[in-house]
């Protein structure tokens, strides 16, 4: 088959943006300017199709209005001024989205199906750089070798007609692989040649297991057990049992391990709370499905539940932030739609703690500066979500050095789950012996093989580059439109992502319910040729989904799929006989016990210490000596400036906020809409007024102090954060996300005892915070393994905890937002103040270490909240707004830039005795700033009194409409600054980044 | 509920067939139904891929008075945005889109649906005549001036003497949300350009705090020149634009809901609906 080479470039006139683009990245980070840039799309076809044809495609998909084309090569500038030219393109097999699509281009303009693919690149041609700055920008800005290949051209050039085929010939085989009397030191060998991540417990288990049956396993069925038995997705460190000591020294068994002791139990005392005091009626429970599926779900309407679920994807964003970021995303997307019989994708989430962009100095080999990561991150996420059609509702970034090794990259997903589908209860699969195992979606290639297993182990020089995949998102939209319609339709009984471990995890975990399952991988649809039965097993290769089909229903399933250009395929049938069947043609290569497979894995108790390392703290005199230097106005203006106290509105623009049309309160309030807001607000069905409401909470520089302090003020930010928009306080629910530096001790890792002390006092401390709140905790995911080794040096993350909370409004239309409303209503402070600086972005500002970490008293704050909401309720509250990074000072920032109106407050009631600086940025929880009619002002403060309310000052207009800040204490004004001055600070296109 | 008092009679509006294409990357389908829903019309929901089924005959759109092409990502905007999209309606399905038009059907295509009217040459469709096959496309939308995706609200300032008659009575200005990567957009050539200006075909222009149309970012958050956000066709009933009416269908979507409520001038329904009561008001005048 001839290969035909198209290239396309914007007419000379017409600009070109990326170009441009291109020119402003290479000068920022790399100081680079080169007088001229021309972008060129070169689409390779390795199709049968003739020349003729060739043309004609051309012809139809180049823009006549804008482009040029060529069959072949475009000239390359004039004669005398040759450019440098840069191709970047695709390493074998790895996804390639446009080409699929200009494939379907190809197939439309000539009206038949082609086989073959098609393969894409981008040109740069670059004039007034040496070759060898244009070879640094290839390495440093434009490509990631681990996804991509270049090429460097001078003309004159031959078109190049390489494509990057991937596959191989020969018969794929299994292998049997001998356990049977090796040591303890060749079986340890043998799981980390084969990266199965498997401790040597579990290999005795496995090598036991396997005499017992009379044989040796084969690569597919080890495989299989690895991926079910990963970190990732057995969950051992949180299943496991602990021997912990305590700060105060005494030990004790947790026997249940903390996940069944605190998150299980947390939400079962929440559901016994609930149903004792019958808050539920006869509207049937809150908690609808909680742990059990792929995300949880929480009552919502008469009409829908709803489902939420948040991921993390760490490990690939750090080898591919772009790609390992967009799959992130598109990962979650497929658990809320995988939940039940599938749920409608609503609205997305996000969250990155990464090392600070403004990162100079040298970083260990192997890692990207984390201005490159930051950016890939975000645009994964960005083109995923947004191709995907969902709108975005909450976003934070958070730097810290330490996540230079790794990042910590959340993605989430609020979905609406119709209460019931074709005559049955929506969250219920249904799946039976019988049913035919169908896989659609993408085709099956060696991306994402061993992604489980890796991202239950460090980072390190040696991590597999086929750990990484690259999501094609609307493969993955077409697929959700039609289930959408087969679940409309009653097509299938049971659904599940292809996650972690490919189909050895979605049959697998099916197989459960039914009972046994048995599948043909030879009738597996590849990306191209040459994978062995256990890769075809285990691969993530993304955008597919396992789904169980009635065998009366399968003709009109894959008649659907057929209709909807999305590929299913009935590779075999769930069983009742207790076993994973798994045959290539007439060969089995994997025949396990399903009760081994699910109930196999060795427990191992677990050591957990509290031993802190020392510390030094700043005394309370070098501290106030410090702040004494530097006015008030100087202070505040510099901690809006920080990189954790910034708008971050820069990035996330880019995210489309709109899609679906249900927004009420987006991620971003205020005149000039750059504030981000306390929580948001959208609706979830057309022409219906209940709304859902999103907030969360992540504190992991407290963790330096006490994981315990941490997981309160988390669970209780995220709780403010609802309250504060008008969530109804008994129809809260959260999500626990904890991403934790490898808690378990070892050579590489000799204070994994205390890492460990650290993860159960953050249990304890969420478990607390929740049954105080009434908060269930209806999903989660632990990610247990963020370090990173690379050239000797060794950077874990700090324990990182995040709680989002997903809240519900009965009228969108009583919502609240941060900012202030009228001149002449009364701002108040609800909660104590107390000296909590430790560990809070004052000290970083400071640059001292601080002791004092914000102390959250759950069952205090609970009434205070129940008021603070019946008063909401009551019509007495005109705005709301948490006390957060940065305390007081920020948040009245927040309002004088989101209002333009001007706030005169006195610190003269806020905290005993502490100096002004103090009382603006301290930490303490438990804190809202509130606003009010003055003609309501006696019937609030006759509510919340009790609850340490604090009259701060009034609104007032703006100065020449523009908002000011004037703060007093003692009858002096200690700082007045105008919204402009605040801004400045806040916006991060000020500063160099 | 009608926005602007002037209540389309219900049943009458209930006789207006509206038909929604949907699959490929698409995904505005749901609030595009809400709006002409919400304006009183029949919608229907249906896939591209079974519209090409009925064989793609003439008359496969007959019934139909609007003609909706969504918002969202049709094959990714891979290529180019609306581009294999439009490649395969105009194979395909080519000649019913020109009956259609030729039988008076209104057309509304919003973002993507834009940019997929464009490829097909039905904007700003001068060229065509009666009877003829789809022309070729004239006009494009090009990358953002500012490189990617970007997410805003603008202002719009209509043209009241455009013969548009989506935006029949909207204005001086309407607010909506803008969305998109590709929506500069540039002619084929100057002539073109004169001839569009000349006839009023450029309904609907991004505008400054004051009104006044700019080219000014981010109140132009693509740099468009005369900042053209829409174009219509020479009879005003083909309309597309790039921001999103369909995201302004309740007053909660706009960002200042809360001070215009304040302020005592929260319209009663989000001012995108208008847009969708146009369209139903100009298929019931015929």
């Amino acid at each position: 088959m001839p290969i035909y080479r198209l290239e396309i470039e914007n007419r000379p006139a017409v600009p070109d943006a990326l170009a441009t683009k291109t020119a402003q990245t290479l000068s920022a980070w790399l100081g680079l300017s080169p007088a001229r840039i021309r972008t060129r799309k070169v689409y390779l076809c390795d199709l049968d199709m003739s020349e003729a044809e060739a043309k004609k495609v051309l012809a139809a998909i180049a823009d006549p209005v804008i482009e040029v084309a060529a069959l072949g090569a475009l000239p390359d500038g004039e004669p005398g001024d040759p450019p440098v030219i840069l191709t970047v393109s695709f390493l074998p097999g790895v996804t390639d989205a446009v080409g699929k699509s200009v494939k379907t281009a190809c197939e439309d303009a000539l009206g038949r199906t082609l086989t073959g693919q098609v393969y894409t690149g981008t040109m740069y041609l670059v004039w007034g750089l040496p070759r060898a700055d244009v070879e640094r920008a290839a390495a440093e800005v434009l490509h990631n070798p681990l996804i991509q290949r270049i090429r460097i051209d001078e003309p004159p050039r031959k078109p190049d007609l390489g494509v990057p085929r991937a596959g191989a010939t020969g018969a794929p085989r299994t292998e049997i692989v001998a356990l049977r009397g090796l040591s303890d030191e060749a079986l340890e060998r043998l799981s980390r040649e084969r990266l199965l991540a498997l401790s040597v417990p579990e290999m005795h288990a496995t090598r036991d297991h396997f005499e017992k049956e009379g044989r040796e396993p084969t690569d597919a069925e080890l495989e299989c057990i690895a991926q079910t038995w990963s970190e990732h997705c057995k969950h051992k460190i949180f299943n496991a049992p602990i021997e912990y000591t305590d700060p105060a020294g005494s030990t004790r068994r947790i026997e249940r391990g903390v996940f069944k002791t605190y998150v299980v139990a947390a939400t079962e005392d929440v559901r016994k709370a609930r149903a004792a005091s019958g808050i539920d009626g006869d509207g049937g429970d809150f908690l609808v499905s909680v742990f059990s599926d792929n995300a949880g779900v929480v009552r919502f309407t008469d009409e829908c539940h709803l489902v939420y679920k948040v991921e993390t994807h760490n490990s690939p964003s750090a080898l591919d932030p772009y790609g390992g970021a967009m799959t992130g995303i598109v990962g979650v997307n497929r658990d809320s739609f995988g939940c039940g019989l599938g749920a409608d994708l609503l609205a997305n989430v996000w969250g990155y703690c990464l090392g600070k962009p403004n990162h100079t100095g040298a970083l260990p080999k192997g890692l990207m500066p984390p201005r490159r990561i930051r950016d890939g991150v975000h645009h994964g996420v960005i083109d995923g979500g947004n191709q995907s059609g969902i709108p975005y509702m909450r976003g934070f970034e958070l730097f810290d050095d330490r996540f230079t090794g790794k990042p910590l990259v959340y993605c989430g997903t609020v979905a609406a789950m119709p209460v019931e589908t074709a005559g049955r209860p929506t969250h219920e699969k249904f799946t039976a012996p019988g049913d035919r195992i169908v896989m659609i979606g993408g085709r099956v290639g060696k991306d994402g093989i061993h992604g489980a297993t890796f991202s239950s182990v460090e980072l390190n020089e040696s991590s597999p580059v086929q750990a990484v995949q690259i999501g094609d998102p609307i493969t993955q939209k077409m697929m959700f439109d039609m289930l959408a319609e087969a679940r409309d339709r009653g097509l299938y009984s049971g659904i599940t992502d292809n996650g972690a471990g490919g189909l050895s995890s979605s049959v697998g975990e099916m197989a459960e319910a039914s009972g046994g399952a048995e599948i043909d991988l030879a009738r597996v649809p590849l990306k191209y040729p040459g994978l062995a039965p256990w890769e075809i097993l285990v691969s993530e290769a993304q955008e597919r989904m396992t789904v169980a089909v009635p065998p009366d229903k399968l003709e009109a399933f894959l008649a659907l799929a057929a209709r909807r250009e999305v590929e299913a395929t009935e590779i075999g049938t769930f069983t009742s006989s207790g076993r994973l069947v798994v045959r290539y043609g007439e060969e089995k290569v994997c025949d396990l016990a399903l009760a081994f497979l699910h109930g196999g894995l060795p427990k191992v108790v677990r050591t957990a210490r509290w031993s802190p390392p020392a510390r030094a703290f700043a005394s309370t005199a070098d501290r106030d000596g410090a702040l004494a230097a530097r006015p008030i106005g100087d202070l505040v203006v510099s901690m809006l400036a920080q990189p954790n106290i910034r708008s971050g509105e820069r990035y996330a623009r880019h995210y489309d906020h709109e899609v679906k049309g249900l927004a009420v309160v987006k991620p971003f309030v205020g005149v000039f809409r750059d504030v981000p807001s306390t929580a948001t607000v959208m609706r979830v069905r057309h022409g219906r007024d209940e709304g859902v409401v999103l907030g969360e909470g992540l504190h992991p520089h407290y963790s330096d102090l006490d994981t315990h302090a941490m997981a309160l003020a988390c669970a209780d930010e995220g709780v403010r954060r609802v309250l504060c928009a008008g969530a109804r306080i008994d129809r809260m629910a959260a999500l626990d996300n904890f991403c934790w530096p490898d808690p378990i001790k070892s050579a590489t890792t000799p204070d994994g005892e205390h890492k460990l002390a650290q993860l159960v006092r953050a249990c304890e401390g969420l478990y607390e915070a929740c049954v105080a709140y009434g908060l269930p905790l209806i999903s989660g995911k632990d990610s247990m393994k963020n370090d990173a080794t690379l050239g000797g040096v060794k950077i874990s993350v700090p324990p990182t905890l995040l709680v989002s909370v997903i809240g519900q409004m009965k009228d969108v239309r009583c919502a609240l937002t941060l900012s202030p409303r009228t001149p002449g209503d009364v701002v108040y402070l609800l909660g104590e103040t107390e000296d909590a600086c430790g560990e809070s972005e004052l000290s970083r500002l400071l640059g001292l270490a601080l002791d004092g970490v914000p102390r959250t008293a759950p069952e205090r704050f609970a009434a205070r909240y129940q008021a603070f909401a019946a008063a909401h309720e009551a019509g007495l509250v005109r705005s709301a707004h948490v006390l957060s990074r940065g305390g007081l000072a920020v948040a009245l920032s927040h309002m004088v830039m989101a209002s333009e109106l001007g706030l005169s407050v006195s610190l003269d009631g806020v905290g005993a005795g502490l100096s002004p600086a103090i009382a603006l940025f301290s930490e303490s929880t438990g804190r809202i700033l509130l606003s009010t009619r003055a003609e309501d002002a006696a019937a609030l403060e006759a509510r919340l009194a009790p609850h340490a309310l604090v009259r701060l000052g009034t609104v007032e207009p703006g100065s020449s409409g523009r908002g000011f800040l004037r703060i007093r204490q003692g009858g002096q004004t200690l700082a007045e600054l105008g919204s402009d001055a605040l801004r400045r600070a806040f916006q991060e296109e000020s500063h160099a980044v | 509920m009608p926005s602007d008092g002037q209540r389309l009679a219900p049943k009458e509006a209930r006789d207006v067939r509206v038909l929604v294409l949907t699959g490929y990357g698409l995904n505005c389908e749901a609030e595009t139904a809400a709006g002409f829903s919400r304006a009183g019309a029949t919608v229907d929901l249906v896939h591209l891929s079974e519209m090409l089924e009925r064989g793609g005959r003439a008359d496969a759109l007959a019934g139909y008075h609007i003609l909706a092409f969504i918002g969202g990502f049709s094959f990714g905007d891979h290529i180019q945005s609306g581009r294999v999209f439009a490649n395969r309606l105009r194979f395909r399905l080519g000649e019913a889109l020109c009956r259609f038009v030729d039988d008076g059907g209104l057309a509304l295509g919003v973002c993507n649906g834009f940019q997929t009217l464009v490829c097909l040459g039905l904007l700003p469709g001068v060229s065509r005549a009666r009877g003829t096959p789809l022309a070729a496309q004239q006009a494009a939308l090009v990358h953002n001036d500012r490189l990617g995706y970007f997410d805003t609200w603008v202002k719009l300032a209509v043209d009241p003497a455009s013969p548009c008659v989506w935006t029949r009575g909207i204005g001086p200005t309407i607010e909506m949300p803008s969305r998109h990567g590709e929506g500069k957009l540039l002619f084929l050539d100057e002539s073109l350009r004169d001839e569009i200006l000349a006839s009023r075909l450029v309904p609907v222009r991004y505008a400054d705090a004051s009104g006044a149309p700019t080219e000014v970012w981010p109140d132009n958050p693509n740099g468009s020149p005369g900042g053209m956000a829409g174009l219509c066709d020479p009879t005003g009933r083909i309309f597309g634009l790039m921001p999103h009416p369909d995201a302004y269908l309740y007053p909660e979507n706009h960002p200042d809901w809360i001070r215009q409520r304040d302020a005592g001038t929260l319209p009663a329904a989000g001012l995108g609906l208008r847009i969708f009561e146009n369209g139903v008001r100009a298929a019931l005048a015929g």
